[in-house]
């Protein structure tokens, strides 16, 4: 789509001048402007329409029965379910309270899982001995898929928000772990050198060059870490809780109520949504000294 | 004046290549830079230059020999060497200021006399108006200027310089040169005069700044020739490159150069046929 925009402008162009009119430089941008506006209106418009019309087929093949609404409900159902949960309350309390028993649950693994990814991920990144030493277990743990575990700390940790924790904490632990190691090895060995003559100790230079050299690395990971963050506070509270969305998908599905499985859902789509957007808020903030298109990139 | 600045005795580096073989660089090397003397070192492309300044700045140990600096054998970094490198490495993520204020601060100054000593430098070459820039925003030029003055802000009395000119335009270049004689000639009054290492491909460049010129030999690089510069300072660049010495000078050294840089060439055409 871009890339026929940018051809059809220049055709445009070409022929502007072929037809030995070159247009003056203000109103070539003012063009440029300007269709650069529509184009972000179209794009916007056509994602609306999908949406609707997304939305406006599922309804309408269940009201005609072409979709079994019991197994696949219907949007006017699921937006009931939703209101009525927020004017009402859930069996378990409040939405509010559901999701903010999740988001403290997932909060709590990612700070933790992020916070013990990076301190070992540059340690080992740093300490060629610790990473030859740990680096079999850390291969083996990684093997294993994570999310089995979620039954066992239920056994361990209980109903309680402790085994949603830990479900979360194993999930995010990796991915960080291995790009803060990846990004503490590949940090430039002139930045490293260079700081070295300027009279840094291996503390300055860990501190100083390796830590905000490994920072894009890192928040790479953060981005995709949060998402497992959740991910693991859902399936802990899938399995076994007291409060929380996954129980409410549980509970939903318990009940035979597909709307209330959609609607969590939902939920907990626009929950990721809103964090994911305050993440790269705070990502433009930290990275003020990269270049602006590198950093738009991702 | 009784103890050289630097000193390599018989100097030799060996690298383990990926391969697992062993690649000599530098070959039982002998130079001695006397106190306050500035030295070019010329060669041709790849045969150990930036391995001897990395020998001297304690970043890289000898395979075999010694290398002192004041008398003393080098371990480790010295906190008197200052080293301007060939590739980019000013901090990407400081502002211009916070990158002139690092050495200091690495080296414990105390934050304000250390923003005060960058101030001060990033004045003198020229950067005043960018200190709140950051480095992807300033030209290639610029930001070696700034590599040059996070240097000379710790005041070194050796400096290791490896091509620092060479990403520079012409006209700044010689401005630069110019001004890099200044300040050496400046620390020159003071008891401990800085002593200059500097690495180049530009024979103009070199003949026109050093006291002496050594020729390297095609890797492993060892001491060919030396050239001693008798052109009276103080220089300017623009005009000693006038001077019919200048011009013998020139004729002489490119002839044992050219005779190494065709050896290399020669070799990097057989290796890859
Ligand atoms: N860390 C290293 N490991 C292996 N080989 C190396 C290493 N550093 C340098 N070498 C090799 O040593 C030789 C000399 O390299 P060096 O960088 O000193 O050359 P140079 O004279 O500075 O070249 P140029 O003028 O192109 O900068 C080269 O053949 C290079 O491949
Ligand atoms: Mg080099």
């Amino acid at each position: 789509m871009p890339l026929e925009t940018a051809s059809e402008t220049a055709a445009s162009e070409t022929a502007a001048t072929a037809a030995g009119k070159p247009p003056a430089a203000g109103t070539r941008t003012e063009a440029r402007e300007r269709a650069a506006r529509n184009r972000k209106l179209t794009v916007y418009a056509a994602r609306v329409g999908v949406l609707v019309a997304f939305l406006g087929l599922w309804e309408v093949g269940a009201r005609t029965e072409v979709v079994d609404p019991f197994n696949f409900s219907q949007p006017s159902r699921i937006w009931d379910q939703i209101w009525q949960w927020v004017t009402h309350g859930t069996a378990q309390g409040s939405l509010g309270e559901q999701i903010g028993y999740t988001l403290y649950e997932a909060l709590s693994g990612w700070v933790i899982g992020v916070v013990c990814g990076v301190l070992l991920g540059i340690a080992l990144g740093r300490i060629r001995f610790l990473a030859e030493v740990f680096g079999p277990y850390i291969k083996v743990l990684n093997a294993i898929p994570r999310i089995v575990l979620a039954p066992i700390f239920l056994i361990w940790f209980g109903l309680g928000p402790a085994s949603k924790v830990a479900s979360a904490v194993v999930l995010v632990f990796f991915p960080v772990f291995f790009n803060a190691f990846q990004g503490a090895r590949e940090v430039d060995r002139n930045l490293v050198a260079n700081a070295r003559i300027l009279g840094a100790d291996n503390r300055r230079v860990t501190l100083q060059v390796v830590i905000p050299a490994a920072t894009t690395w890192i928040f790479t990971s953060l981005h995709v870490s949060f998402g497992f963050a959740l991910i693991g506070a859902i399936v802990g509270e899938y399995i076994g809780a007291t409060k929380g969305l996954g129980l409410l998908v549980a509970a939903a599905q318990g009940t035979f109520n597909a709307a209330g499985v959609y609607a969590a859902m939902t939920i907990l789509a626009v929950v990721a949504l809103v964090t994911e957007g305050l993440l790269t808020l705070a990502e433009k903030k930290l990275f003020r000294w990269k270049p602006a298109d590198a950093g738009d990139g991702r | 004046m009784s103890t050289p600045a630097i000193e390599l005795t018989g100097a030799t580096k060996r690298f383990r290549t990926p391969s697992g073989a062993l690649h000599t660089a530098v070959r039982d090397l002998d130079l001695t830079v006397a106190q306050g003397e500035f030295v070019a070192v010329v060669g041709p492309t790849g045969c150990g230059k930036s391995t001897t300044l990395t020998l001297v700045s304690g970043l890289e140990e000898p395979t075999e020999g010694e290398v002192r600096v004041y008398g003393e054998p080098v371990r480790g970094i010295d906190p008197q060497v200052g080293f301007v490198f060939q590739q980019d490495a000013v901090f990407p993520w400081r502002t211009v200021l916070s990158n002139v204020m690092a050495g200091p601060r690495f080296r414990g100054v105390p934050a304000a006399e250390a923003k005060e000593r960058a101030r001060d430098w990033l004045g003198r070459v020229g950067l005043a108006a960018f200190e709140d820039r950051y480095p992807h925003q300033l030209s290639g030029g610029m930001r070696k200027r700034v590599a040059l003055a996070q240097t000379f802000v710790n005041d070194p009395a050796i400096l290791l310089m490896d091509e620092p000119f060479s990403a520079l335009d012409v006209q700044t270049r010689a401005l630069m040169s110019d001004q890099l004689l200044e300040l050496w000639a400046g620390t020159s009054s003071s008891e401990n005069a800085a002593s200059v290492v500097f690495v180049t491909h530009d024979l103009d460049e070199a003949i026109a700044l050093a006291d002496r010129v050594v020729v390297m030999t095609a890797g492993p690089a060892t001491v060919k020739e030396i050239f001693t510069v008798d052109l009276p300072r103080p220089r300017t660049v623009e005009a000693v490159r006038l001077e019919p010495r200048f011009v013998e000078l020139y004729r002489e050294i490119w002839a044992s150069l050219g005779e190494e840089v065709r050896i290399t060439r020669e070799r990097g055409a057989g290796r890859a046929a």
